[in-house]
Formats: C-alpha cells, sequence, structure tokens
C-alpha cells in the first residue's frame, strides 16, 4: 500500500454501524464515512425487518388487520390501534361511545408514558448510564400490568374496535392507575436529580445535534422532534380527535432545537399525559363501550381516506382506499420515525461519532415502525 | 385563509376533469291514458362538465380539507407552492388502478399552523409510469420517492437514488403492484 495522500484531511473510511449495534435500537445499519472522528457522510440502511404491512392489509379483511398495527411500533402500540380504528370509523361515520373514547385515552396515555420512560432509560444507557433503565423499567413495569389487566396483552395490544372496545375497564384499573400516577409524580423529581440535572448528561446533549425549523419542514419530521425545535404541533391539539378536546393538558415545545430540547420535550410529556389519564379517570361517564349497532360486516364507501393520531414519536397516519369490499384496496402507512430518521444524514454532518449516537437516541427510533 | 390562498396557487395546475352531472327534469305532464305509469317515466338529463379538478372536501368524512388533481409534470411546480406556503410533506405514495390501466401517485401535505391537510394527485401510465422527483424541493421525498418505486416500481426522474430501500438489495419485483405474485 504506498498510495499517496495528497491532503491528508482528504483521507476518510467507511464504518459500518449495525445493522447489530445497541445504540441503534433494532435492526439499522448506518453507513458512515469518517474523517478520523468527524462524520462526513452518513447513509441509514433499512429494510433489515421489513414485512410488507401494507401488503398484508390487502390481503386480510378490515377487522383482520387490526393486530398488525400493534406489530409496527410495538412500545406504543396501542396509539397505532387507535389510527387504524379511527380511519375505518371515520370512513363508515361509527360513532364511538363516549365512554369507549375515555378509555382510549386513557390507555393511549398510559401507552405513551410507558414508550417514554422506556425510551429515557435506553437512552441514557446509549450514553453510559446503567443504572437509570433499571428504576424507569420498574416503572413501565406497572403499566404494562395495568394494561395487561384490560387488554390481555402487554406489548401487542389488539384492545380497541371498529366502534368501541374488546374490553371494559374495572374498579381494579382505576385505583391501580391512580396509584400508579401517584407513584410517577413522587419519582419524576427523582429523574431529574438523577439524570436532567446531571453535568454529564447536559455536556452531552446541550448544542449537540441542533435541528432548524426549516430542515424540520422539508423533512416533514413530527412529534417530540418537532416540538424540540419550537414548532407546536400536536395532532392532539392540531387536529383534535377523539376525545381529547375535553382535556385540559399543554403541548411542551423547547425552542433550542439540540437533543437537550428533545429529551426535555418528552420528559414533561410525561406529566401532562398523567395528567391526561388522571382527567379521563376523573370524567370517565357510565355507558356501553361498543356502539349499539355495530356493523358486523366492515365494508367501508369507496373512497379514499385519511386519518392522521398524534404516537409516541409523532404523528401517525393511515391513509387507506376503500374499493367496497371487505378488504382494503390500499393502506398507506405513515410512519413518524420515518420521516424523523430522514433527516439524520443531514444533521449529522461534521458531527462526532459519539454526538451522532446521543442524537440519534433523541429521535426515539422504532425499527419495525420504519420498515414496516 | 390558507386554505383559499393554496387553492388560488393550485388552480392553475390543475388538470382540467369531465364529470357527467345527472339532472331530474321536471316531470312531463301526463296526457290521458297514461297516467297510470306517469311516476315511473321521470326524465333525467346527462351533462358533461369541465372543470378544474380541484375539490374542497368535507374534513369530517374525509380527513383532508382539498384534493387537486394534476399533470405529472406539474408535481414540483405544486411542490414549490406548497413550500412557499409553509406546508409540510407527510408521505408520497403510489396507488396501482389495474383496471383503469393507470397509476396514481399521491403527495400528502399539511401544515403546521393551520388545520389545512392538501391531497396532490397525479395519474401515470402504468406501462410508464414516470415523474419528476420533488426531492429538490422536499428533501425528506426523497426516501418516500424511493419507497414508492420499491412497492410500485414508479420512475422518479432525477431521483439521486433509486436502489432498493426497504426490499432486499437485488429485488428487482414491485409488491404492491396488483397484478404481482409471489
Amino acid at each position: 500500500m504506498n498510495l499517496e495522500v495528497v491532503d491528508k484531511s482528504l483521507e476518510t473510511f467507511v464504518l459500518n454501524l449495525g445493522p447489530q449495534h445497541p445504540a441503534t435500537h433494532g435492526v439499522l445499519r448506518v453507513k458512515l464515512t469518517m474523517d478520523g472522528e468527524y462524520i462526513v457522510h452518513a447513509e441509514p440502511v433499512l429494510g433489515y425487518i421489513h414485512r410488507m404491512q401494507e401488503k398484508m392489509a390487502e390481503n386480510r379483511t378490515w377487522a383482520q388487520y387490526m393486530p398488525n398495527t400493534a406489530r409496527m411500533d410495538y412500545l406504543g402500540a396501542l396509539s397505532y390501534n387507535h389510527g387504524y380504528a379511527a380511519a375505518v370509523e371515520r370512513a363508515m361515520g361509527i360513532e364511538v361511545p363516549e365512554r369507549a373514547e375515555y378509555i382510549r385515552c386513557i390507555t393511549v396515555e398510559l401507552n405513551r408514558i410507558a414508550s417514554h420512560l422506556l425510551w429515557f432509560g435506553a437512552f441514557v444507557l446509549d450514553l453510559g448510564g446503567f443504572t437509570p433503565l433499571l428504576y424507569a423499567f420498574d416503572d413501565r413495569e406497572h403499566i404494562l400490568d395495568l394494561l395487561e389487566s384490560v387488554t390481555g396483552a402487554r406489548l401487542t395490544f389488539c384492545y380497541f374496535r371498529f366502534g368501541g372496545l374488546y374490553n371494559d375497564i374495572d374498579d381494579d384499573f382505576i385505583t391501580g392507575t391512580r396509584a400508579f400516577i401517584k407513584r410517577l409524580r413522587s419519582r419524576m423529581p427523582m429523574y431529574h436529580d438523577l439524570v436532567t440535572n446531571n453535568i454529564i448528561l447536559i455536556k452531552r446533549l446541550k448544542d449537540i445535534g441542533p435541528i432548524s425549523q426549516d430542515m424540520a419542514r422539508r423533512y416533514g419530521a413530527t412529534g417530540p422532534v418537532l416540538r424540540g425545535s419550537g414548532v407546536n404541533f400536536d395532532v392532539r391539539k392540531h387536529e383534535p380527535y377523539s376525545v381529547y378536546p375535553e382535556f385540559d393538558f399543554d403541548v411542551p415545545v423547547y425552542s433550542e432545537g439540540d437533543s437537550m430540547a428533545r429529551y426535555m420535550v418528552r420528559m414533561d410529556e410525561i406529566e401532562q399525559s398523567m395528567r391526561i389519564v388522571e382527567q379521563g379517570l376523573d370524567k370517565l361517564p357510565d355507558g356501553p363501550i361498543m356502539v349499539a349497532k355495530a356493523p358486523k360486516i366492515i365494508k367501508p364507501p369507496k373512497g379514499d381516506y385519511y386519518c392522521a393520531v398524534e404516537a409516541a414519536r409523532g404523528s401517525f397516519g393511515i391513509r387507506l382506499i376503500s374499493d367496497g369490499t371487505n378488504t382494503p384496496y390500499r393502506l398507506k402507512l405513515r410512519s413518524p420515525t420515518f420521516s424523523n430518521l430522514s433527516l439524520f444524514s443531514e444533521a449529522c454532518h461534521g458531527m462526532i461519532l459519539a454526538d451522532a449516537l446521543a442524537f440519534m437516541g433523541t429521535l426515539d427510533l422504532v425499527i419495525p415502525e420504519i420498515d414496516r | 385563509m390558507l386554505i383559499d390562498e393554496i387553492k388560488q396557487a393550485l388552480a392553475d395546475l390543475a388538470v382540467i376533469e369531465k364529470i357527467e352531472i345527472t339532472r331530474e327534469l321536471p316531470a312531463p305532464v301526463p296526457t290521458e291514458g297514461e297516467a297510470d305509469d306517469a311516476k315511473a317515466a321521470t326524465v333525467t338529463e346527462t351533462e358533461t362538465v369541465e372543470q378544474p379538478a380541484l375539490h374542497t372536501t368535507e374534513y369530517t368524512s374525509k380527513g383532508f380539507h382539498l384534493s387537486v388533481t394534476i399533470s405529472p409534470d406539474d408535481v414540483v411546480s405544486a411542490a414549490k407552492q406548497l413550500l412557499k406556503q409553509e406546508f409540510f410533506l407527510e408521505a408520497v405514495t403510489g396507488v396501482d388502478w389495474l383496471k383503469e390501466n393507470q397509476m396514481e401517485v399521491v403527495y400528502d401535505y399539511n401544515h403546521w399552523n393551520e388545520n389545512c391537510r392538501v391531497v396532490v394527485r397525479t395519474f401515470l401510465n402504468r406501462e410508464t409510469p414516470e415523474l419528476p422527483t420533488i426531492s429538490e424541493v422536499y428533501s425528506g421525498a426523497n426516501w418516500h420517492e424511493r419507497e414508492t418505486h420499491d412497492f410500485f416500481g414508479i420512475k422518479f426522474l432525477g431521483h439521486p437514488d433509486l436502489s432498493p430501500f426497504l426490499l432486499p438489495e437485488d429485488a428487482d419485483y414491485h409488491p404492491l403492484l396488483k397484478d404481482f405474485k409471489a
């Protein structure tokens, strides 16, 4: 090897991050072109767990597809249940009973807290802190137990039905949830003392990985990634669906656009979700959990429909096209992290590898949801 | 209002579509003798009207506010207009209309500040599905278009890299085509 390097700074090498790497949270590969410790170019390589969910939809009846929705974002599966149920309900004009919508919101928000807690633990683990993971998993376990008691599943929920729910909640769930909220409220200051105010964390996140509003718009970023760039956009407020207008909650927005801002958005969202759950339990009306005359055969009228919900990672959208038969003609799943990750390449240009991993952590990737 | 502004901006791009309007004409006064079957004989008139394919839709039943059909050559100028109005791109996708021998490409746009969803569609010949890329305008379209190429074989001219994205790297099939056989 006697190639002469004309300019040392032009010497680059290719580094493969993944497909198996703890910081990628699943099988994601990033082809990095490095100049020493600095990233010159990053190219995410997707598709390692691609299952062609959209084709599967065309081979199932509308109701049979419901379990699939939990197998994309397996950390926030109830939002996906909700999005799919709401899309079909919109197409068919089904009015969901109020009690069912309240329970939907309560369980979705609990799921959001569980998702953010897992993100929090795994993210700090990426940065080299092991302890918070154990605390976060401990708290998350309570939510999984609560949700298991009503849905029958701990992760891949199939709880919602077109026009209502599979199962009503009971007093045990209500008291359990109230006790959990109380517990998590008392634990949040501990999390902030242990992690948020930790000087190491601050040095790793502050001013790292800035995402400008212009970049967020060009790439279609949504969710906490967008709200960390100072944009107040939350589907729950922007296009109110379900009974979210009944709840008094804030949308946390931080304008710095750096990794710290995205971290703070998620931590604050845990608090806001707790508020929604509490209000939901207070206001929970009596009544049926299934629409009285639920259609036995689901056949949405011909046409195309769009429905979006705020999942834990951003705006999850479903574009469904029905030809009036009992199977979807086309079902497009718009997953939030797909768009959020697409800006990684541009944003991490010139970053140190270690910072890029921290930055990638703040995007909160769930690979099955990107690959679908 | 944002929706009016964007309607105006996209009005020139919308293709002219022909729709048939069926109207009921006032029934002729029945003459004696045929009075019995006068009820059955309602007279209708069909008229073909040409108008720009730009429709304001009912949000609560459809989930979007405006639907525009444009020519494939205009997708870039439409994207520029929408970016000027600060819209962001939610997704790009395709639909295979096998019976009509057409492919549809759908662009879903949304806005941060106002609840205004705009759907831009364009129709392609199924044999040669080609249209220009909008990834120069919306960087995020790069991945969405690559995915659409994977699933439908729609070629986005000028796209930097249309190699298989979610499918295996040697994939030469397009699974979302209606005549795809595994």
